[in-house]
């Protein structure tokens, strides 16, 4: 109840921070280097697909022990 | 632990790894171990005067690696405890000489030929040369890590390279904690820690005035008593202990009084 109240927490946006540095850090990869295989992956699905540039979203996941690149890129319903 | 060379490291300055290795030694000591605490840390030397030990320092560290003294001759013994040694890094010798090569030589010797239990080996701050020596001769390593963003941050990357040295036993110390920070949202819990960094903990010490007091004596805190059961030097002792393989429970550090304290607890202690 007394929650409604409280400010953000500094630990949350924290904890969020170390985890995005941390896993940049640990690939060995620039952001801006990420922004560029993000352009060049869309590029690619581009090719196949119709899809919607402004709804994607490309980063790093740790699963347990790895890392993984996640790439989620809606293709646009063509059924119509 | 079964390492009987333990590294102390923790990538950044200043998060309190020379305190954490004068206070581990001590309380293995106290324990009964034959313990050697080694400052590698050359041209920058503490450990020393941390442990009140700075008037007593002949030879040290590079005089062993140069020849210039036999190891024991280098190594003093603390007088308030048995058992206790120190090995002093040079104040004044440039690092060229430092070797992996001659640290895993005079680790070995500590170990096998002087009787020595357990050797705790403070690492420079870094990733170069003095923190490569430090880690050569270790089997296991403590990192020392405040609950703030650097120096997670540069705990990550020391565990990575401690991880490619095959250190096998990286264990890691939350330093520095307030307890008071952490309830009101704050400070990293112990738990936000482990989970970014997914190392194993082995102590949760609390930011404690007592530590400042008791260096500026040069005199570890583990070595004393203290009355205080959440104290720093508790939480140190409790670490001696668990690398012996003891379980202990971890420190509650509970500060919560008065009218809002009760009421919260009432209402399900949020």
């Amino acid at each position: 109840m007394f929650g409604l109240f409280r400010r953000k927490k500094s630990r949350d946006a924290l904890k969020q921070r170390l985890k995005l540095v941390l896993s940049y850090d640990r690939a060995k990869l620039t952001p801006g280097k990420m922004e560029e295989l993000k352009g060049e992956l869309l590029g690619v699905i581009a090719k196949y697909f119709p899809s919607d540039a402004e709804d994607y979203d490309v980063r790093f996941e740790q699963q347990g022990d790895r890392m993984v690149l996640v790439a989620n890129l809606p293709i646009k319903n063509q059924r119509a | 632990m079964n390492a009987k060379a333990i590294v102390v490291t923790s990538g950044k300055g200043g998060v309190g790894k020379t305190t954490a290795t004068a206070n581990i030694g001590a309380a293995l000591a106290k324990l009964g171990e034959k313990v050697c605490v080694i400052d590698t840390d050359v041209g920058l030397r503490n450990l020393d005067v941390v442990m009140g030990l700075e008037g007593r320092v002949v030879f040290d560290l590079i005089d062993v690696f140069e020849g210039r003294c036999k190891l024991r001759q280098a190594v003093i013994r603390d007088k308030r405890v048995d058992s206790l040694y120190l090995l002093a890094a040079s104040q004044t010798k440039d690092k060229s000489s430092l070797s992996e090569h001659r640290m895993k030589e005079t680790v070995r010797q500590l170990l096998e030929e002087e009787g020595f239990d357990r050797v705790v080996i403070d690492s420079p701050a870094g990733i170069e040369t003095g923190f490569q020596t430090a880690a050569a001769a270790a089997t296991g390593a403590l990192v020392v890590v405040n609950p703030e963003v650097s120096s997670v941050r540069d705990a990550d990357r020391i565990i990575g390279l401690l991880e490619s040295r095959e250190i096998g036993e990286v264990r890691l110390i939350v330093n520095r904690l307030r307890p008071a920070m952490v309830r009101r949202g704050d400070m990293l819990e112990v738990d936000d820690v482990l989970e970014i960094l997914g190392v194993k903990l082995i102590g949760i010490v609390p930011e404690d005035e007592q530590i400042l007091i008791s260096t500026n004596v040069g005199n570890p805190a583990s070595l004393n008593s203290s009355s205080n059961k959440t104290s720093a030097s508790q939480a140190f002792r409790n670490i001696a202990r668990r690398i012996k393989g003891e379980e202990v429970a971890y420190l509650v550090f509970d500060e919560r009084r008065g009218f809002m304290a009760g009421l919260r607890k009432l209402f399900g202690g949020f």
